[in-house]
């Protein structure tokens, strides 16, 4: 590539974050550091049944025995769960009943954000929850999803008004003693969104939760619930930001999706999170277990992530397929930009009969990051007729990233199919002097080229948040081709 | 009065639960030739896949006895034995099989059921020498594989060449007017045309009728919603041409030749 | 004797030799398998492959040299092939069986013990320079225990015609034997050479063959490597072939898995100098409970090289088949080439197959596609073959013989071809009327 090219490139790549500020609030936070005492401190500030209690301190006992996983290809510094704080929680956050009553500083963050609250609530019609360091502070639209009989709100407050759905439900998808990480989260997770689609339901607008980080030292552990009775319907999105900090930042979620008979769910990811500056300082290490069960016969559960933030990203949004006839896909963008390293992609385990996935994995590799597919698609032996297909492509700006792909796939029986298709390339100099020759800027030749790379991704997702994404890409590219 | 090759009666058939064929009642006499048209979705394609035996198709009533015998009873392999062709609207790519390989392999399933002897190797380079003159196909076909690779064109001719190698006696042409440019088409209906004799019967499942322009039909029968509901001659086919299928679905039934 | 799941077998005995430098080698391979110990179900490289029953079998070394006679012997032969032939049996060199005629002079093809006396420079120079141990403790056990195997050196510009066919063959009725032959072939530049190993039984024993095989490519050298694999139902196998490639030399390696209890092929070429061509074919064809599992790594170091995977497998029965393959493309190999295909077809319900292929690429201007298939046979072939009167037995064993064909078309040597082809058909539906039809 031309040298004015890897110029383009690197000015392109090197434009910086623009989330990275920090909001002045004054916060309620627990000194550093984790035993029994902050699971029951976490767990009473939240007053949660008993029950929970006793959930929450088996998962931290599971958590001691663990150790921390080995297996995936990224490198990053011994985290000290000692050191990190397991709550904050925004200081002026008595029961809010309507956004008038947020902090304005909170509400001038999410408008940086360009999560206008108040503004969605009228214009778009899509429903918030926004998630501030670890606790929810701001829902949108509850009335109207309350006369759907859509359930749409905090974690904290589910436990309190729907403790036998939450009970009934979570770690249903994702035991505690799952992984070392969501052993962690279900003992100290603080909040997250819960939604419960009734039988027969439709949600009537797009759910939507907003995460951010904004105190130092701060992990956070959020939880998100899903459960999408016979017949229902929801498409939810979430999104994430936190300030630039030089420290590393913990966030390790867990997301369980239940669909029943006939259920749809789609989830879509905006995951930016802080990456951390050009020379690897810094940044959010994003671990999170999403899982999402397929309960019912010809459930279907679709992920659609868009990748671009976290310094080191560890993430397998996976689809069990227990019913008959139910449906699993993944569609994703990965871009790791800088020292970023991102390990993701998604398990497909088929075990009801005529079950389908179909997994899209688009990986954009550039600067010094390392960008890792790893899936697994797994047929067992009853699942007569299941399908996969998989794509895989990688997409090298520069000599000094990688792109690695690790597919993983096991079938037990005779009568499925199963397809895996790869290919690792360049930005091609041909197509840039393509379309330079045709006027338009190196910059954004690359930008039009990558976009179209990720096309088959970025359609899967919601109209309003498609812009996003696609403002997103061109900016964590800046400053990366070669 | 002379014994059908074919009767079908109160042909019902379904996929995946869904009725596509309603009570189809049809008769072929050997040497005629039979002509299906009827709008998409009106159960053509069905109806030439039930006839050669797809286990996708459930019949659930009415019979099919071919000379004589239950068709329904026998597996697709023996009804092609037995001398029933299809010529598939989509002919399968088999990668890895040579097409002279398949060809032998068919040939001598056919003689081995008539209990004759296997093919020489010389008489069958012979053979699909000659029959391939018929339909104008290149040799260089025969050592691909089947259907690999061809065009749409080609593909549709190599059916008809298999035609003329394992001479059938029922004949059933499924769309294979569909995606031939003029010339091809001019080919394969010849291809056809010297193929019609006295004991061998032909069904061409069409779309247009076009293609009945160069191979003229004895019977034209339309097919709406699972059932024929008008049967005439050539003059049938020019009619819906002009008119159009709305025409014959709102005039369910009128006249039956 | 020796039980590989004992403590007390880490501690290797070596076998006696006089020759230091070798010992050295022996030594290193020992402590190297002390170090890493027997690979567990939790070694990522060994998830899908259990070594339980090679561990917990007592196998016996053999002295001596069973005598067969050239009839027992004869069997093994690849009809109409002419070729240099070595017999080895149950490690030992076995001279009557064995006919080295035709060699162009200056080319040498020895028993590798032979060789460690009279071409000892030669063989110190590439012997255990290029069997990775690192992390693989059966190639450190093998350079260990170092077994006779066949030494092939071709000089600067030579050209061997006839093939090298080195037959292994293991009898031991009774007694679970374990062998560990080592095989160097050095082809120098400009040379062409190629060699068939060949792992036979005539019965029905239980032992356990552990390869080794270093393959050196000299610069425009064109090596051509044959892996038979047609062991007893009751046997283990782990084959590991190293090879290390330099510019513009050309590699075919072709492996075909048809025995075993539980087999494992590893392959590992480097590709160490520019313009490099690379060919991986394998064919695996799995009845009753086999395991077979497939191990490619192939090293794109340099710029401007070519590798190509293909691994098709038929599975049968209750068999299960892995194959892990890796392209590694290291950050300076721009314009690397590669391709990695593993088809896999499954005739029954009970069979299962894994497959991991996989790419690791640290340079950005590369062209590297791989593909996976696990399936059973297209039903609309089957109905367009049956609509022209192919009964369905026969319709299977033609598109069987079909998917499997591919791998054997790739392969030069007509009559291995037609021994495979013969080996296949016995195992189709209708064999025989596919046979026919061909």
């Amino acid at each position: 590539m031309t040298t004015a090219t890897e110029q383009t490139i690197n000015e392109f790549t090197g434009k910086g974050y623009k989330h990275g500020f920090v909001t002045e609030i004054e916060s309620d936070s627990l000194p550093p550091g984790l035993n029994e005492d902050v699971i029951r401190f976490i767990s009473e500030k939240k007053k949660e049944p008993d029950w929970m209690l006793e959930w929450r301190l088996k998962a931290y006992r599971d958590w001691l025995e663990m150790e921390m996983p080995d297996w995936q290809n990224v490198n990053f510094h011994p985290i000290d769960f000692q050191k990190i704080i397991y709550y904050s929680a925004p200081k002026k956050k008595p029961q809010l009943d309507s956004l008038d009553e947020v902090d304005p500083e909170l509400l001038r963050t999410y408008e940086k954000l360009g999560i206008p609250l108040e503004e969605q609530k009228m214009l778009t019609g899509v429903a918030v929850d926004a998630v501030f360091d670890s606790v929810s502070v701001a829902t949108t639209f509850k009335e109207k999803l309350a006369e759907a009989g859509v359930i749409f709100c905090p974690m904290s407050e589910a436990l309190q008004k729907h403790p036998d759905l939450v009970k009934k439900y979570i770690g249903s998808v994702v035991p505690t003693n799952d992984n070392y990480f969501a052993a962690l989260n279900s003992a100290v997770f603080s909040d997250g969104s819960f939604v419960y689609i009734p039988k027969g339901v439709t949600c009537p607008m797009e759910l939507s939760t907003y995460f951010r980080i904004n105190a130092m030292n701060t992990g956070q552990f959020e939880r998100t619930l899903i459960i999408a009775a016979e017949g229902a319907s929801v498409s939810y999105l979430e999104g994430c930001t936190a300030p630039m900090r030089d420290e590393n930042q913990l966030h390790a979620a867990v997301v369980e999706l239940v669909a029943l008979d006939d259920a749809h769910i789609k989830y879509s990811t905006i995951q930016n999170w802080y990456p951390g500056d050009e020379n690897g300082k810094g940044g959010i290490y994003n671990f999170v277990t999403k899982r999402g069960d397929c309960r019912g016969d010809r459930s279907h559960i679709s992920w659609t992530q868009v990748e671009t933030g976290s310094a080191v990203t560890w993430k397998y949004p996976s689809c069990v397929l227990k019913g008959d006839d139910s449906i699993g896909e993944f569609y994703s963008v990965a871009l790791t930009n800088n020292r970023q390293q991102a390990d993701t992609g998604t398990k497909m385990i088929h075990i009801g009969k005529n079950t389908r996935s179909y997994i899209v994995s688009k990986g954009i590799s550039a600067g010094f990051s390392d960008n890792t597919y790893r899936g697994q698609v797994k047929v067992l032996k009853n699942a007569s007729n299941a399908r996969n297909y998989t794509q895989c492509d990688s997409l090298l700006m520069g000599d000094k990233c990688g792109a690695h792909t690790f597919p993983y796939i096991e079938v037990g029986n005779s009568t499925s199919q199963v397809e895996h298709e790869a290919t690792t390339s360049k930005i091609g100099e041909d197509q840039i002097f393509y379309c330079t020759q045709r006027g338009i800027s190196e910059e954004d030749a690359v930008s039009l080229i990558v976009n179209g790379f990720c096309k088959e991704v970025l359609k899967e997702l919601p109209m309003e948040f498609a812009v996003e994404a696609d403002k997103l890409l061109a900016i964590s590219l800046e400053g990366s081709v070669g | 009065m002379t014994t059908p090759l074919i009767e079908i009666k109160n042909l019902h058939a379904n996929i995946d639960g869904q009725e596509i064929l309603r009570g189809l009642d049809l008769t072929i006499n050997p040497g005629e030739v039979h002509s299906i048209m009827g709008p998409n979705g009106s159960g053509k394609s069905t109806l030439a896949q039930v006839l050669a035996g797809r286990d996708a198709f459930e019949v659930t009533e009415g019979e099919i006895i071919y000379e004589g015998k239950d068709l329904l009873d026998m597996d697709p392999d023996e009804r092609a034995c037995e001398g029933v062709f299809l010529a598939f609207q989509y002919p399968v790519e088999i990668p890895g099989v040579r097409t002279t390989q398949f060809l032998k392999a068919a040939i001598n399933a056919v003689r081995k059921h008539r209990g004759e002897d296997e093919i020489d190797a010389l008489d069958a380079v012979k053979l699909f020498r000659e029959k391939m003159k018929l339909v104008d196909m290149d040799e260089s076909l025969l050592k691909r594989a089947v259907n690999e690779g061809f065009s749409g064109g080609e593909k549709k001719r190599h059916e008809i060449f298999q035609m003329a190698v394992l001479e059938p006696k029922l004949c059933i042409l499924d769309e294979t007017d569909s995606g031939l440019d003029i010339d091809a088409l001019r080919i394969v209906a010849d291809g056809v045309n010297a193929m019609r004799s006295k004991d061998r019967s032909f069904l061409l499942i069409t779309h247009y009728q076009r293609l009945l322009d160069y191979i003229v039909p004895d019977f034209v029968h339309v097919l709406v919603n699972g059932r024929i509901v008008q049967s005439g001659d050539k003059g049938l086919a020019l009619e819906l041409e002009k008119k159009g299928y709305s025409w014959v679905e709102k005039e369910p039934a009128a006249a039956t030749a | 004797m020796i039980r590989l799941s004992d403590e007390a077998a880490l501690q290797l005995t070596l076998n006696g030799t006089a020759t230091e430098w070798l010992r050295a080698i022996c030594e290193q391979g020992a402590a190297k398998f002390a170090e890493l110990g027997l690979p567990s179900r939790r070694h990522e490289e060994w998830r899908l492959t259990s070594i339980k029953q090679i561990a917990e079998t007592d196998f016996s070394f053999s002295d001596e040299l069973p005598a067969l006679s050239p009839k027992d012997v004869a069997r093994f032969d690849i009809p109409g092939m002419a070729a240099s032939r070595l017999v080895f049996i149950n490690g030992r060199y076995a001279p009557d069986h064995s006919s080295l005629q035709s060699l162009p002079a200056g080319v040498t093809v020895l028993p590798l013990m032979e060789a460690v006396s009279s071409h000892g420079d030669l063989v110190q120079q590439h012997l255990a320079k290029h069997a990775d141990m690192t992390d693989e403790a059966f190639t450190a056990l093998n350079t260990a225990m170092l077994g006779d195997g066949v030494f092939v050196h071709v000089p600067d510009g030579m050209t061997v015609e006839q093939p090298i066919h080195v037959v292994n063959i293991t009898t031991c009725a009774g007694e679970p034997l374990m062998t560990n032959p080592r095989n160097l072939i050095v082809a120098g530049d400009k040379a062409k050479v190629t060699v068939i190993e060949d792992y036979v039984c005539p019965d029905d024993d239980v032992y356990f063959t552990n390869a080794v095989t270093e393959v050196v490519v000299g610069k425009e050298a064109n090596v051509t490597h044959y892996l038979l694999e047609r062991e007893s139902r009751k046997a283990f196998n782990i084959a590991t072939l190293n090879i290390h490639q330099s510019e513009s030399s050309n590699f075919t390696s072709h492996s075909v898995m048809l025995g075993g209890a539980s087999v494992r092929n590893n392959i590992v070429p480097v590709l160490d100098g520019e313009h490099c061509f690379s060919t991986l074919n394998g064919l695996y064809l799995t009845s009753d409970k086999q395991h077979v599992d497939n191990h490619m790594r192939v090293f794109h170091n340099m710029p401007n090289c070519d590798s190509r995977q293909y691994y098709r497998g038929v599975l049968d029965d209750k068999s299960t088949a892995v194959f892990s393959g890796r392209i590694i493309v290291a950050r300076d190999a721009q314009k690397t080439d590669a391709v990695q295909s593993n088809a896999n077809l499954l005739l029954t319900d009970t069979a299962r197959a894994n497959t991991h292929p996989q790419l690791e690429i640290y340079a950005d201007d590369v062209k590297c596609t791989h593909g996976a298939t696990i399936g059973e046979l297209d039903d609309n072939a089957i109905f367009y073959l049956r609509a022209r009167g192919i009964s369905e037995a026969a319709a299977r064993g033609m598109l069987i013989h079909a998917f499997a064909a591919e791998s054997l078309e790739r392969m030069d040597i007509e009559p291995i071809v037609e021994l495979l082809e013969a080996e296949l058909y016995k195992r189709l539906p209708e064999g025989k009327m596919v046979q026919a039809t061909l």
